[in-house]
């Protein structure tokens, strides 16, 4: 019988539930009951509702456990690995027995995130044996040309997935056509979406398939160097990439004359961002990896004529690199099978906010919004109910419930007024106020304009100004139009994508919430009863007096005798809701 | 605009403490000679004293033939560059999409009471600087903070409030 081999998911959200007291647990019992199992770490298999995951593989196959503690590790121990039972209550998905989760992950196609949660990313061996560098093998052994490389991806009708969405072959090609005897690949991995983790994921999870796809990408167009932009927030995928990059150097994958073919030359270095949201824009990225303040850039030139240093450079987003090995090893048809006529392959999304299942999925495009939000994700949190979808992030926006059966692909999700974006999704439930959320992102793209262009400089601003008299009940009865003709003159007047885009959350707002916008302005309400300018707290007669809210209260507003109904004083409420998310007794009304 | 943003004025408890600028001449041998590397070099700077003191600015200046207001321009340009001493513990409170529609401010406000000093600011012990972020990469345990290298995740004010106690009294 093959050893019962354990691992534990250690990426940041498994990490930060608590996985790593998991792991040192496991690693104790492993010391003291030695030769009994082989314990290993992994990343992130997109199930980050139920981390801690424990997977162990036994003779008869997979078990995934959910939310373990050190204890729960200790019980599984006992019973699945000391005496063969696996502890069906705590089991999310097996090969076997069906698990609380089976669905999440049966139901979804994997090529991204074919390795994320499956090896230990630190382990270039483990990499190796599930196909990791067969393809840059295959192209060099099988003398396979760049225009073949190119074709290949080209036919697989790939396309960007850091959000504009533009044919991964054609950028390829362009920039093989462009003739210098320097070139750059880059990846950009500034994941600035606030809400959007899979290129984390991926780099955590998996940093060798990027890394083989930036090395795709430079056989193909030529490329002598490359860079790797990733976000200064994300520590663990920065190591794990250094390291990465290490091993790779070290078996020949990297380097000069790679895997012995004369002439290919290429290496690659981490650049960490340094915390700004605008050099995800390609131009302000270039901008920043040369040392300067992340502006943008007018383009033409396009990066693929001239980018990094002026040099012909080739730009994609982390996603879009992890395809490429899958693609050249399975070839063009094979991922064009998956998807919509326009669209093709999978997407990864990142599903958060007031969703049951908040992780990451993989679907072949073509899905619905609602197969995702509810056969993935489980449905809406505490049996409330599905108001909006928000995609894209600041330059994006929110699709309201009845567009739920939108399919997913570039074209359908554009036609509502969002984008696709990077692929984060942030549901939203009758509890979120749709200004809130405009005003949240306007905030966003308002502090983050690089304040090189007038209108998004300064435009923002006054619709942020718009926005938030509307919250505090001073809205006007011009507002609306006022905020129209606004967007309108911003989207126009910007030179990238930051400013071109910034007024979408307020534009797919207006354009389904509208009636919402109606009410702060006209009687003053905030239908959500989220905007504290327009709501009360009161304790109602269901009050125990059990003191609960008087001792969450941050401005000691409640007051009142033990076991007798307390009170708020209204001129020291600050109404941050700590009281009313704290009594349990339903006796604090919001209105 | 991003240059608004950056917190230039001097806590006014801090004595005008010498910097060691000695401490820069191995950052600015690695760095010698390339081109674009003013970011990785303050990022260095920054690890040496947790801020971006002025002396290093003026040094660097001198080192590279950079003009100060280049490298000032970059130092404010960019988040992460603080002009200003930062307690012992930086607490990031994330206030992306997913933790902001989970009430992320909820967990603001608490610690602004627990610690009674503002967003951006540090406390007068010096164990403390709060601060706001646009994402940690860990939405699905929204809403999230940060200490350190350790996330927390699934917070509420109270839960915020005593992670921090802890912290402190740990630190006694
Ligand atoms: C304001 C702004 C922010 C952006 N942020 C990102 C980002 O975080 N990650 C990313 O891959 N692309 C981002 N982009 C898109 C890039 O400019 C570029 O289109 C992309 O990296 C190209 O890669 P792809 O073709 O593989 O999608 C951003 C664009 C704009 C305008
Ligand atoms: S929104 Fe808070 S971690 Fe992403």
């Amino acid at each position: 019988m093959n050893k019962i081999k354990v691992m534990v998911g250690l990426g940041s959200c498994g990490i930060a539930a608590g996985a790593a007291k998991v792991y040192n647990r496991l690693l104790e019992i492993s010391e003291s009951n030695k030769d009994l199992f082989d314990l290993g770490k992994t990343s992130c298999i997109g199930m980050c509702f139920r981390e801690p995951l424990v997977e162990i593989t036994d003779g008869s196959g997979k078990y995934l456990y959910g939310d373990v503690d050190a204890k729960k590790a200790d019980e599984i121990f006992e019973s699945h690995i000391m005496n063969n039972k696996p502890v069906t209550e705590y089991l999310v998905h097996s090969d076997t027995i069906k698990g609380s989760e089976q669905d999440f992950l049966d139901n979804q196609i994997k090529i991204v995130l074919r390795n994320c949660g499956m090896m230990d990313p630190e382990s270039i061996e483990e990499y190796e044996k599930r196909d990791g560098y067969k393809s840059i093998r295959k192209i060099l052994d099988e003398s396979v040309t760049e225009d073949d490389v190119i074709k290949t991806v080209l036919d697989s009708g790939l396309r960007g997935r850091g959000g504009g969405g533009f044919l991964t072959g054609m950028k390829w090609k362009f920039a093989k056509g462009y003739k210098s005897t320097e070139k750059y690949v880059i990846c950009n991995a500034d994941e600035g979406d606030p809400g959007a983790f899979m290129d984390r994921s991926v780099l955590e999870g998996d940093p060798h398939s990027v890394i083989e796809g930036m090395i795709i990408a430079a056989f193909a167009i030529g490329a002598t160097g490359g860079v790797i932009y990733c976000r200064a927030e994300y520590p663990l995928a920065v190591k794990r990439l250094n390291l990465a990059l290490q091993q790779a150097r070290a078996k020949g994958y990297l380097g000069n004359n790679i895997l012995g073919r004369q002439g290919f030359n290429f290496d690659l270095y981490v650049k960490e961002g340094a915390g700004a949201f605008v050099c995800g824009e390609e131009t302000a990225l270039i901008a920043s990896v040369e040392g300067k303040r992340g502006m943008p850039n007018k383009r033409p030139p396009f990066p693929a004529e001239a980018g990094l240093w002026g040099k012909p450079t080739n730009i994609n987003n982390v996603e879009t690199y992890a395809n490429i090995p899958w693609i050249i090893l399975h070839g063009s048809a094979e991922f064009a099978k998956h998807g919509t006529e326009k669209s093709k392959g999978t997407k990864v999304f990142a599903l958060a906010g007031k969703i049951r299942n908040s992780g990451l999925v993989e679907v072949p495009m073509g899905v619905t919004l609602n197969d995702i939000i509810f056969k993935l994700g489980g449905g809406i949190k505490d049996g409330k109910k599905f108001k909006a979808v928000q995609m894209g992030g600041p330059s994006g926006g929110c699709i309201p419930a009845e567009l739920g059966g939108t399919i997913i692909d570039y074209d359908s999700v554009n036609a509502t007024g969002a984008i696709m974006g990077s692929g984060g999704m942030v549901v939203m439930d009758e509890t979120t106020c749709m200004i809130d959320v405009a005003k949240f992102f306007l905030n966003f793209t308002q502090k983050e304009s690089c304040g090189k262009c007038t209108f998004c400089r300064i435009g923002t601003k006054r619709m942020l100004e718009i926005l938030e008299r509307i919250s505090d009940g001073r809205g006007e009865e011009d507002d609306i139009d006022k905020l129209q003709e606004l967007a309108a003159q911003i989207k126009d007047a910007s030179l990238c994508g930051l400013g071109q885009t910034a007024p979408n959350p307020v534009l797919t707002t207006l354009k389904y919430f509208r009636h919402e916008y109606e009410a702060h302005i006209r009687d003053k309400k905030c239908p959500a009863k989220a905007c504290k300018a327009l709501i009360t707290y009161e304790i109602n007669n269901k009050c125990i007096g059990c003191g609960a809210c008087a001792r969450v209260c941050p401005t000691k507003a409640i007051t009142g005798e033990k076991k007798q109904i307390h009170v708020i004083d209204q001129d020291k409420c600050i109404k941050c809701g700590a009281c009313f998310d704290t009594c349990k007794f339903s006796s604090i009304d919001k209105n | 605009m991003r240059i608004k943003r950056k917190n230039n004025e001097r806590h006014s408890f801090l004595p005008d403490e010498p910097v060691d600028t000695g401490l820069l001449d191995g950052l600015l041998k690695k760095y010698a000679g390339k081109k674009g590397s003013i970011i990785p070099l303050l990022q260095g700077v920054q690890e040496i004293y947790r801020f971006i003191p002025k002396e290093a600015i003026l040094k660097i200046s001198e080192a590279t033939g950079l003009s100060e207001s280049d490298i000032f321009g970059v130092v404010t340009f960019y988040s992460q560059f603080r002009l200003n001493p930062v307690g012992k513990h930086i607490i990031k409170v994330c206030h992306g999409t997913a933790c902001h529609v989970q009430n992320a401010n909820g967990i603001t406000t608490a610690l602004v009471n627990e610690l009674g000093v503002e967003d951006g600011k540090t406390t007068s012990d010096r164990l403390f600087t709060l601060e706001s972020v646009a994402c940690l990469g860990c939405c699905s345990l929204a809403p999230v903070m940060m200490i350190g290298e350790e996330t927390y995740g699934k917070l509420t004010g109270e839960k915020a409030v005593k992670i921090i106690r802890e912290i402190r009294n740990r630190e006694k």
